[in-house]
């Protein structure tokens, strides 16, 4: 099928009009004293609109955004992970791997059974699907908000334990805060269980 | 069926299960085979209807402790002072549910493992009341449970999980602070306990003390806090302490082996023998990614019931070992497979009749052997295997620690007295007699056909570690171990067995029968089969025992044939 080209009049042809109309929006930009939605956040003192400067600063993202998965900690900064392979086994696309810690395998402080001896995402496999934190029985892996994940080759972006810990952090949103004297002390992981096993008579 | 047909009939009793009119024998033998009355739990089997249990085990005397078992069942009347039993209006007979005494609302539960059915007996296996009943024991077993599925070892195959999800109810009731028992205690050098995680339902306690026959555990302290524990001081330490784990219902006996390696639910399950001795014991093989983690036995109760003993299981790690031959050595120009065979076979083609002696190992399969027999013949060759003699216990353990012992002899690679002509072998080579010698699996430096001698020959050695003798071979054949190939073993008492592959094998190494079947081939020109299925078929139509028996690759099933020896 040939398609007729629109016939352009004799002003339209010179350009000259199209250019103006173009110029002006751009000046209307330039111009305007309205706050860029893009910092409305950040209350920075930014009164123009700006482009951003990614990516030094990043776009804010909405709740509920499923970014990379980072292994997370207790806030005294306890392993919450128990290698329990779970997200493993759901992980469709393959992206993570556990190494067991086997009989006698280290942990990071008293009272801990058992901890993965090493953990890798690899964040080229990741579809940040959600499932591996939908799955997870102890709460130790979440989907963080970090997106854009680059690195100079394929080995640095699998993340191993250390890394994923340190992204992680100290995680707010779990629910097993141990709350003392009303005073919420954050997650302490096995805390309560230790407590109550210390507090209980014995009869032996 | 014909044989089935000239048994004696059983006595049969016809008992109702939800509803269903159900023909059950009335005997039904028990662990140690002596017949004893059906029970209820046996009658739903047949009937197929699964009725929860914990303490109950096939294998093991009835305890009747753990409560799981409980039904609801209604029992015909007494006969009246008439002589006869109470009827319906409509002529039918009647049968009274079970109730509390003082309670008549309130249904009362029997312990279907310890309760024997009589006729007209009704079960109601799957009514409310029974399901009641149910959850109500899980609620019980659970209020002390520490809830750490995701570390414990036993989940995924935890009778505690499948019931609670099958039976259990979704929340628990209980306010009150949950007893806190010890965790990951060293019952013994294979064994790790945690007490909190124990439904106490003695399996464990029984099989010691009946199965192994080593009265090791026990349950100590009172109420909530009772435990499982040795005598203070003592460790659990016979050879079948691991069969505790595998019939442990929870995760409270874990195996160290085992303990914290991988997730039972990744393992991939390959039916295989133990090769530790000559009974040959049945297991299944747990594998990741061509990494094996675990023998669990399987049952076979013509061979090991459902039991192995420790020595066994843990006999795997040579399997999975670094050193493993995994590179194909020849001499110069020789280092493909089908190089080295051409070589060999030329090689073999050549020699004189008598020149040649060939010791094989009696941890071959039956094929290899075969195969190796028809080589021998062909070359006229001296044939002989290596002897390996331990202690038999009462349960398993054989004294022959050759796992194919039965099938060397049957081929005809060996004699009666396994390893006696190895010297006369050695006095034939240091003569100049026997110019090439075939190794399979052995290290022949350590049966008195030393270094020097093997210097003098050529020397065409199959092993899968490395050894003296592999390291003066002149042709040097990867090869694989029973995980990671397929064949037949016969145990000492004449049963074939067979197994499966489970791993692939590493680098250059290839199943022996393939190398072994080329060779043949190429040497004898036997040409009748491409696959293991038509090597086993072969060998049974020549083995004498083996054709009198009939054998067939797909008529030995999982289990196995007895052979007459």
């Amino acid at each position: 099928m040939k398609v007729e080209r629109a016939k352009l009049s004799w002003l339209e042809r010179l350009y000259i009009p199209s250019i103006l109309n173009g110029f002006k929006v751009t000046m209307r930009h330039f111009f305007s004293w309205k706050r860029s939605g893009v910092y409305a956040d950040k209350q920075s003192d930014y009164s123009a609109k700006t482009t951003m400067q990614y990516p030094e600063e990043k776009w804010p993202v909405p709740t509920g955004y499923r970014g990379a998965p980072y292994l997370v900690k207790d806030v005294d900064d306890n392993t919450k992970c128990v290698s329990c392979q779970l997200c493993e086994f759901v992980c469709p696309p393959k992206a993570i791997r556990i190494t067991p810690p086997g009989q006698g395998g280290e942990v990071d402080r008293e009272g801990a059974e058992k901890m993965p001896k090493e953990f890798e995402i690899n964040m080229l496999r990741c579809i940040y699907c959600g499932f591996c934190q939908e799955v997870c029985p102890e709460e130790a892996i979440f989907l963080l908000k970090d997106y854009a994940i680059t690195g100079e080759n394929r080995e640095e972006l699998i993340y191993d334990k250390e890394k994923l810990l340190s992204l992680g952090g100290a995680d707010e949103r779990a629910y097993d805060h141990h709350v003392q004297d009303g005073v919420d002390e954050g997650i302490k992981k096995w805390e309560k269980k230790t407590q109550d096993a210390q507090n209980q008579p014995t009869f032996h | 069926m014909a044989a089935k047909d000239s048994k004696p009939a059983v006595e049969t009793v016809t008992v109702k299960v939800d509803g269903r009119p159900v023909e059950v024998p009335r005997m039904t033998p028990n662990w140690e085979g002596k017949p004893e009355p059906t029970t209820v739990l046996q009658a739903c089997k047949q009937a197929g209807i699964e009725i929860p249990h914990y303490c109950y085990h096939p294998k093991l005397p009835v305890s009747g402790n753990c409560r799981m078992c409980l039904v609801h069942v209604a029992m015909p009347g007494r006969p009246g002072p008439d002589g006869k039993p109470p009827m319906n209006e409509d002529g039918t007979p009647k049968v009274f549910p079970m109730q509390l005494p003082y309670e008549p609302q309130t249904p009362r539960g029997v312990i279907g493992c310890a309760t024997g059915i009589i006729p007209g007996m009704e079960i109601y296996a799957s009514s409310p009341e029974t399901k009641e009943m149910r959850e109500a024991v899980m609620e019980s077993l659970l209020i002390n449970h520490p809830l750490d599925c995701p570390i414990c070892d036993q989940a995924g195959e935890c009778k505690l999980q499948e019931y609670s999800y099958d039976h259990g109810q979704p929340e628990s009731q209980f306010q009150e602070f949950k007893v806190h028992k010890p965790k990951a205690i060293d019952l013994g050098p294979r064994i790790t306990l945690d007490a909190e995680r124990c439904v106490l339902c003695t399996r464990c306690i029984r099989f010691t003390k009946d199965i192994a026959g080593d009265d090791a555990l026990g349950i100590v302290n009172r109420g909530s806090y009772n435990e499982i524990s040795t005598y203070p001081g003592e460790a659990f330490d016979n050879n079948y302490t691991l069969n505790t784990v595998d019939i442990c219902p929870v995760g409270a006996l874990t195996s160290n082996d085992f303990r914290f390696q991988m997730r039972v639910w990744f393992l991939k399950e390959t039916k295989s023998l133990c090769t530790g001795c000559g009974t040959g014991c049945n297991t299944t093989i747990g594998s990741r990614e061509n990494k094996m983690y675990r023998y669990e036995p399987r049952q076979n109760d013509a061979v090991n019931s459902d039991w192995m003993c420790d020595s066994g299981r843990l006999d795997y790690k040579w399997i999975g070992r670094e050193d493993r031959l995994a590179k194909l050595k020849g001499p110069k120009g020789v280092s493909t497979w089908p190089s080295a065979l051409k070589a060999i076979s030329d090689h073999l083609a050549g020699v004189e009749k008598g020149t040649v002696a060939i010791v094989a190992s009696a941890r071959q399969t039956n094929e290899e052997l075969f195969l190796l027999s028809r080589l021998a013949k062909h070359l006229g060759a001296t044939t002989d295997s290596v002897a390996r003699k331990g202690k038999a216990d009462h349960l398993l353990l054989a004294e022959d620690r050759n796992c194919n012992t039965t099938g060397a002899q049957l081929a005809g690679i060996t004699t009666k007295r396994v390893g006696s002509k190895l010297s006369s072998i050695a006095k034939e080579i240091s003569a100049g007699k026997v110019k090439t010698l075939i190794v399979f699996g052995e290290d022949v430096t350590k049966h008195g056909i030393d270094a020097k001698l093997l210097k003098k020959v050529t020397l065409i050695v199959s092993d899968i570690l490395p050894s003296a003798t592999t390291k003066a071979a002149d042709y040097l054949l990867p090869g694989c171990a029973h995980a990671e190939k397929r064949g037949t073993f016969t145990n000492v008492k004449g049963r074939v067995q067979k197994f499966m592959k489970a791993l692939e094998p590493p680098g250059d190494a290839l199943p022996e029968w393939e190398v072994l079947h080329e060779l043949v081939h190429n040497v004898t020109g036997l040409d009748e089969f491409r696959s293991i299925e038509g090597l086993f078929n072969c060998m049974a139509g020549e083995v004498k025992a083996f054709k009198d028996a009939e054998l067939t690759w797909a008529g030995l099933g999982d289990l196995g044939a007895n052979v007459k020896l």
